[in-house]
C-alpha cells in the first residue's frame, strides 16, 4: 500500500509531476506498459492487449490534490495566493504549506487573536485578507526562490490513529493507492488504469483520457465526503466512516449507469463486504466528464468515505479503503465474465 | 546543544497551562549544566539559581512562563467525539483541521473537526465558528476513546517547529518557551562572566490563565528587580505600525508604567554600550505578561520587560527570528552583570 507516500507527495492541479512520477516508477518495476498524453494523464495497461480488449474497460483515479497558487509577493516578502480547486478555506489558518517545485516552507498565519476588534473575531477569515510567510526579509528576497505561478500545497505528514489513516491529499490519493493494488493483482482480461489529471479544477484530465481509450465502460475510484460528525442529522452524514465504500448513485455531473450500479452492489453482497450509498446528490468526479465523451460511456463511481476532505488532515477508515479494493477488483473479474 | 535545538525540543513538547510537568522536567535538564540550583515551587515554578559574587549579593529574578494556551475535554459525545473548552485565549477561526495530542492514560493523536461546507450553508457560512462547533476526532471506536479518555484530559496542539528562510522559525508554544529559551541563552552567557548579582531564572507556570505563577515566585524570591521575558506583536502586512516591531531587529524594550524608569534606561544603555541591535516600545498600562505580577508583589518590587517580536501570536505557527532571541540573551546577560549593591540602592530613590 502506498497511501503514505502518495499522501505526503505534492500535486496540486496542474502540477502533478511528483505524483506521476511515483506511480510511473512502480510501473516500470512491475513491468506494467504505460505512457502519457499530452496533458499528463498517465495510462497503465493492465494485461496483453488483447484478451478481453472489446470489454475495454477504463478505471480513472485523479492525482491532483486541491491546493494553492502564488498570486503576488507583497512588498513585505509576504506571499498572496489564488486557491486551486475547491480547497475548504477553515483549514487555511495556522497551516504549514510547500511553495514551489523546490517546496520552500512555509506558514499561513493569522492576525494574534490580541489585536483583533471584536466585530473582526465574529466572521470568518477570508482568502483575501490572508498570506504565506516564508521568513523573507522584503520582496526581493522573497523572489530569490519564489515566483508568481509556484503551486502551493499543504505540509502534512500522514500517520496511523489505530484503523484511521490521517493525511492530506487522500481525495484522490485513496484512489490512485486504490488502482495501484489493483494493477499489482492477476486478472483474466485487458484493461486500462488512468491516472488522471486536473479533476479539481472540473475533471479536466479525464475528458481527454477517455476521448483517447474510447472505453466501452468505465468505473471512477475516488473519494468522497464523511459527514459523519457531531449533531449533523443521519439524513445529512453523506457517508460513514468504517461502512464500507460508497456507490454514487447520482451527482451535479452524472447519473451513474443503472447496471455498473447493479453490478457492484452485487459484487459486493457476494464477497460480503459492507457497502453505502453516497447520500448526497452535490459535488463531480471525473465520472461525469467520462459518461459524456463521444457517444456515451456508462460509467460508475465507488469512493473510499473521508472526513475533513481538502483540507491538511482527512480521515479515512483503512478497512473501508481495503474493501473498496475487493469491490474494484470483484467488478473487473465480473465484467470480465459476463459482460455488463 | 544550540538555541535553536532547545527551543525546538520544548515547543514540540506539551506544557498546556497548569499542567507544565513535563516541559518543566525538560527545561530543569537543559539548564543544569550552566547553573548552581533547580528547584520547583508550590505552584510548579521553575527556579533555577545562579550564584553571584557580590557578599551581600544584589538579588535578580528574570521570568518567563512555560505554559501554553491548550484544551481541556469536557464532555465525550456517544459516538466519541470530544467537546472541549480552551485554557487561554484561542481564536476559535484558526483552530478546524489542527492536530491535537490528547493526554489521556496514553497520549492520542487527534484532528480539530468542524462540519464540511456544504453543511455550513446559510447564516453559519458568514460566521467565525464558536466552541460548539468544533470537536476533536480522534479516528477511534467510541468504546476505545472512553477506555482512555476521561473528561479533564488535558489537550495541547501538535506541532513540529518549522526552520523557515535564514533564522526564523515557525511553530507552536513560542509565546513564551522562546522567553524560557532566552533565558538558557542567558545561563549559558552568564557562566562565562564574573557577577555580583544573584541570578534567579523563573519558568513560570499559569501565565495564560493570568499571570499566577510569577505572583508566587516573586514573592517568594523576593527579589531586588525583576525583568518578565515575553514576546510581543511582530509585524505582518495591514498591521497598524504602532502595534507591532519588526522581526530581525532585536528584542524589544518596554516602558511605561508598569516598568521601573531606570531599568528601562539600564537596559537601553547596556544594548547600547554593547552594540545590541533591539527596539523601543510603550505599554501605557499594567503589561500583559509576568512583569504585571512583579510590580505589585511584596512591597512593590522595580519590573522591566524585554519582548521578543513574534508574528501571528496563538496560533500553532507562531513566527520568529532566532537572532532576535540570541540578542535578547545576550542584552539579559550584560545587564545582569552591571547589576551591584549601589544600582539597586538607587532604585527606591525618587
Amino acid at each position: 500500500m502506498f497511501l503514505r507516500e502518495l499522501s505526503e507527495l505534492p500535486g496540486v492541479s496542474g502540477n502533478e509531476g511528483r505524483v506521476r512520477d511515483f506511480i510511473r516508477e512502480k510501473l516500470s518495476a512491475w513491468g506494467i506498459r504505460h505512457d502519457c498524453d499530452a496533458l499528463g494523464n498517465l495510462y497503465a495497461y493492465k494485461g496483453d492487449g488483447a484478451t478481453g480488449a472489446a470489454l475495454n474497460l477504463m478505471l480513472a483515479a485523479h492525482m491532483d490534490e486541491v491546493g494553492l497558487m502564488v498570486s503576488a509577493i507583497e512588498k513585505s516578502g509576504h506571499l498572496r495566493f489564488y486557491k486551486v480547486g475547491g480547497i475548504d478555506e477553515q483549514f487555511l489558518v495556522s497551516c504549514p504549506v510547500y511553495v514551489g517545485n523546490a517546496g520552500i516552507p512555509g506558514v499561513i498565519g493569522a492576525k494574534a487573536v490580541h489585536l483583533q476588534k471584536k466585530e473582526e473575531r465574529g466572521k470568518p477569515l477570508e482568502v483575501d485578507n490572508l498570506y504565506i510567510d516564508i521568513g523573507a526579509k522584503d520582496k526581493d528576497d522573497a523572489a530569490k526562490v519564489i515566483k508568481v505561478g509556484d503551486y502551493v500545497s499543504f505540509a502534512a505528514r500522514a500517520a496511523t490513529f489505530a484503523d484511521t489513516f490521517k493525511g492530506k491529499a487522500l481525495d484522490n490519493r485513496a484512489g490512485c493507492a486504490a488502482l495501484l493494488e489493483i494493477l499489482q493483482r492477476d486478472f483474466p482480461g485487458s484493461f486500462t488504469a488512468v491516472f488522471t489529471v486536473q479533476e479539481e479544477i472540473g475533471s479536466r484530465g479525464a475528458r481527454a483520457a477517455a476521448y483517447r481509450l474510447n472505453p466501452r465502460m468505465a468505473l471512477v475510484v475516488e473519494t468522497t465526503i464523511a459527514a459523519d460528525l457531531p449533531d449533523v442529522e443521519e439524513k445529512d452524514q453523506v457517508t460513514l466512516l468504517g461502512k464500507g465504500p460508497a456507490f454514487t448513485l447520482q451527482d451535479d455531473s452524472l447519473i451513474v449507469h443503472p447496471r455498473i450500479l447493479e453490478r457492484l452492489m452485487a459484487v459486493a453482497q457476494g464477497k460480503g463486504i459492507p457497502c453505502q450509498f453516497r447520500r448526497f446528490t452535490g459535488s463531480f468526479t471525473d465520472g461525469g466528464s467520462i459518461s459524456q465523451t463521444r457517444e456515451g460511456v456508462p460509467t460508475g463511481v465507488i469512493s473510499t468515505p473521508c472526513r475533513y476532505l481538502h483540507g491538511p488532515a482527512s480521515l479515512l477508515c483503512l478497512d473501508d479503503w481495503r474493501n473498496l479494493v475487493e469491490v474494484v477488483d470483484g467488478f473487473i473479474d465480473s465484467v470480465m465474465a459476463k459482460g455488463l | 546543544m544550540e538555541l535553536e535545538d532547545f527551543l525546538k525540543e520544548i515547543t514540540e513538547g506539551d506544557g498546556v497551562s497548569g499542567y507544565e510537568e513535563s516541559i518543566a522536567a525538560a527545561v530543569a535538564r537543559a539548564f543544569s549544566p550552566y547553573v548552581a540550583e533547580v528547584r520547583r515551587d508550590n505552584l510548579g515554578n521553575l527556579i533555577i539559581y545562579i550564584k553571584g559574587k557580590g557578599a551581600p549579593a544584589p538579588r535578580i529574578m528574570f521570568c518567563a512562563h512555560m505554559d501554553e494556551i491548550g484544551f481541556i475535554v469536557t464532555s465525550i459525545t456517544e459516538k466519541g467525539f470530544l467537546r472541549f473548552g480552551t485554557l487561554g485565549g484561542f481564536d476559535l477561526r484558526t483552530l478546524p483541521g489542527q492536530e491535537v495530542t490528547i493526554h489521556g492514560k496514553e497520549k492520542y493523536p487527534g484532528v480539530i473537526g468542524r462540519l464540511p461546507p456544504h453543511l455550513r450553508k446559510g447564516e453559519k457560512e458568514k460566521k467565525a465558528p464558536e466552541l460548539e462547533d468544533l470537536f476533536i476526532d480522534t479516528g477511534l471506536f467510541p468504546e476505545a476513546v472512553r477506555a482512555g479518555i476521561e473528561v479533564g484530559a488535558v489537550v495541547a496542539i501538535r506541532r513540529d517547529m518549522i526552520a523557515l528562510r535564514h533564522r526564523c522559525r515557525a511553530g507552536k508554544a513560542f509565546d513564551d518557551r522562546a522567553g524560557v529559551a532566552v533565558l538558557w541563552q542567558c545561563a549559558r552567557e552568564l557562566s562565562r562572566m564574573e557577577h555580583e548579582a544573584d541570578v534567579y531564572l523563573v519558568a513560570t507556570v499559569q501565565e495564560e490563565v493570568g499571570v499566577r505563577g510569577a505572583v508566587v515566585s516573586t514573592y517568594g524570591l523576593a527579589p531586588d528587580l525583576g525583568v518578565a521575558v515575553d514576546v510581543c506583536h511582530g509585524d505582518f502586512p495591514g498591521a497598524l505600525e504602532h502595534e507591532v516591531s519588526p522581526l530581525g531587529k532585536g528584542p524589544v524594550i518596554t516602558s511605561g508604567p508598569n516598568i521601573h524608569p531606570r531599568l528601562y534606561e539600564r537596559l537601553l544603555a547596556v544594548a547600547s554600550d554593547y552594540k545590541l541591535p533591539h527596539g523601543k516600545d510603550v505599554s501605557p498600562g499594567p503589561t500583559g505578561t509576568d512583569a504585571r505580577a512583579i510590580q505589585v508583589s511584596r512591597e512593590g518590587i522595580p519590573a522591566a520587560l524585554l519582548s521578543v517580536p513574534l508574528r501571528y501570536m496563538h496560533t500553532s505557527v507562531e513566527l520568529l527570528d532566532l537572532d532576535d532571541m540570541k540578542g535578547a540573551g545576550r542584552l539579559l546577560a550584560f545587564f545582569a552583570a552591571g547589576v551591584d549593591r549601589a544600582f539597586v540602592e538607587e532604585l527606591t530613590c525618587f
